[in-house]
């Protein structure tokens, strides 16, 4: 069973047909970039997956739980579905402790002790333990991506998601993130990631979907899609992004 | 030529007439405030919510209250709820519950406007880790709406400070009306309202300084 199973999903904003029967899937402990065109519907398409943004037809598995379902419960999906912003979004009235124990006390129910304990961890892990008590506005943009990653972690999530990760950040602050990233991917998490960073998705991507005007274009395995796109459009677009 | 004369108000009058009516303005503040910030948050909730059935009700609400004169809405709440519960409710207790709606409504604008001041993914950050609707507004909007629009929360209590005098429309027994009383009872009217609109004055103008020293705080923290 995939990790992710996305089939024929199609998304309308009013008259505006966003996503296009995407079919795609994400099996457990693989990586996939998706990449494309700004307006493409990657971040829509993403937050279909644990159910920030509700679509028409189709469905979607994760884990084997239907999101489009109206009885699955998901906040208790998403529990379990790491997500990172392209924003970082952590919570700027809180501590950096507490952005990584809040969801674990609340939601997971686990105790403030534990929760913190978990919380240092793996804020260690991202190399940012002397932070803990400063606020989200004291840390630059690499930090934050980093504290957002680790707060993800922090839910033992199944699988992760990234909506363009490194888009917000200085580029000296990118490889930062990026090496975290790398890291998890290495480690075998399923991640989902929406970024231009080829050198990451030649690094450590299974594949590379491709999306254009809302529909998935190009699904390959990632020595196809950067030897050979079989598509214009996604053949013209990796020019564009290689060659600047 | 008028003469003034401060010597009747010793501390004894001041005890006497004064402090209860001082603390009921007071009581009659803080109860407002406290009550309508909570109704009003639930209205800015509910007007911000997607459906019309939460929105309608909410919206009509805090534009009727917002088009009606506050002494009329006292007037009128303290003449016709003892007809519709059968017994007075006494002025003070009527002066309570019609404040606190009434503010509600101006707190709930406030509320709304410090709620749109957050961003969607701020939203998106508390679903997607699978808090439920009431967590991420309890836990992550709301603290920093509220925060956000201290300074304004403030500045409207400083103006409902100022309104409890309308309390004098059905006879409550508040700052004016303490020196009103002592004024007649001294012969002492243009003293008495002198000492009362300097009094309201130092306290409205202490507080907006405060606030003031407040909003430049939190644009340094920000
Ligand atoms: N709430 C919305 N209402 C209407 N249209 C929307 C809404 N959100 C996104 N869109 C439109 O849907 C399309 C896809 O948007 P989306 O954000 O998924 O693209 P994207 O591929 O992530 O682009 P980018 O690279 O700029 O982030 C765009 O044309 C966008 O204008
Ligand atoms: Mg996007």
């Amino acid at each position: 069973m995939p990790m992710i199973e996305m089939k024929n999903v199609s998304k309308w904003y009013g008259e505006f047909r966003v996503l296009t029967e995407c079919t795609t899937q994400v099996e457990k402990g693989e990586v996939i970039v998706v990449c494309g065109p700004s307006g493409s519907g990657k971040s829509t398409l993403i937050k279909c997956v644990n159910g920030l943004e509700l679509f028409q037809q189709g469905d979607i598995l994760v884990n084997g739980i239907s999101v489009g379902d109206t009885k699955t419960n998901l906040p208790k999906l998403r529990a379990r579905v790491g997500m990172v912003f392209q924003h970082f979004e952590l919570f700027p009235h809180m501590t950096i402790t507490e952005n990584l124990s809040i969801a674990q006390i609340k939601v997971l129910g686990r105790s403030k002790d534990e929760a913190t304990e978990r919380g240092l961890k793996l804020l260690e892990r991202v190399g940012l333990k002397e932070q803990a008590a400063k606020h989200p506005g004291q840390l630059s943009g690499g930090q934050q991506q980093r504290v957002a990653i680790a707060r993800a972690l922090s839910m033992d999530p199944i699988c992760m998601l990234f909506d363009e990760p490194t888009s917000a950040l200085d580029p000296e602050m990118i490889n930062e993130v990026l090496d975290v990233m790398v890291e998890l991917a290495q480690e075998g998490m399923t991640m989902m990631v929406v970024t231009h960073e080829m050198g990451f998705a030649h690094k450590v991507a299974h594949r590379v979907v491709f999306m254009d005007q809302g529909k998935i274009v190009e699904d390959d395995k990632k020595d196809a899609f950067f030897g050979s796109p079989r598509s214009e459009r996604a053949q013209q677009f990796l020019s564009k992004i290689l060659h600047h | 030529m008028l003469t003034l004369d401060f010597a009747f108000l010793t501390p004894a009058v001041i005890s006497g007439y004064i402090v209860k009516g001082f603390i009921f303005s007071l009581q009659l503040t803080l109860i407002a405030m406290l009550g309508g910030i909570i109704l009003g948050t639930l209205l800015a909730l509910m007007r911000l919510s997607s459906k019309p059935w939460l929105i309608l009700p909410a919206a009509g609400y805090v534009n009727t209250m917002r088009s009606v004169p506050l002494v009329m809405v006292i007037l009128w709440f303290f003449l016709l709820i003892p007809l519709v519960i059968g017994r007075p409710l006494g002025a003070e207790v009527s002066a309570i519950i019609t404040f606190t709606l009434f503010e509600a409504a101006y707190y709930s604008e406030i509320m709304r406007a410090g709620i749109q001041s957050i961003s969607r993914g701020q939203v998106a950050a508390g679903y997607a880790l699978g808090m439920s609707y009431r967590q991420t507004m309890g836990l992550i909007v709301l603290p920093q709406a509220f925060r956000n629009m201290l300074p304004v929360l403030l500045t409207q209590t400083i103006i409902l400070f100022q309104d409890t005098s309308l309390v004098y429309a059905i006879g409550a027994y508040d700052l004016l009306k303490g020196f009103e009383i002592a004024g007649k009872n001294f012969n002492r009217p243009v003293e008495t309202y002198l000492v009362a609109a300097v009094l309201y004055f130092v306290i409205s103008f202490s507080l907006s300084m405060l606030v003031k020293k407040l909003q430049q705080r939190i644009a340094i923290i920000r």
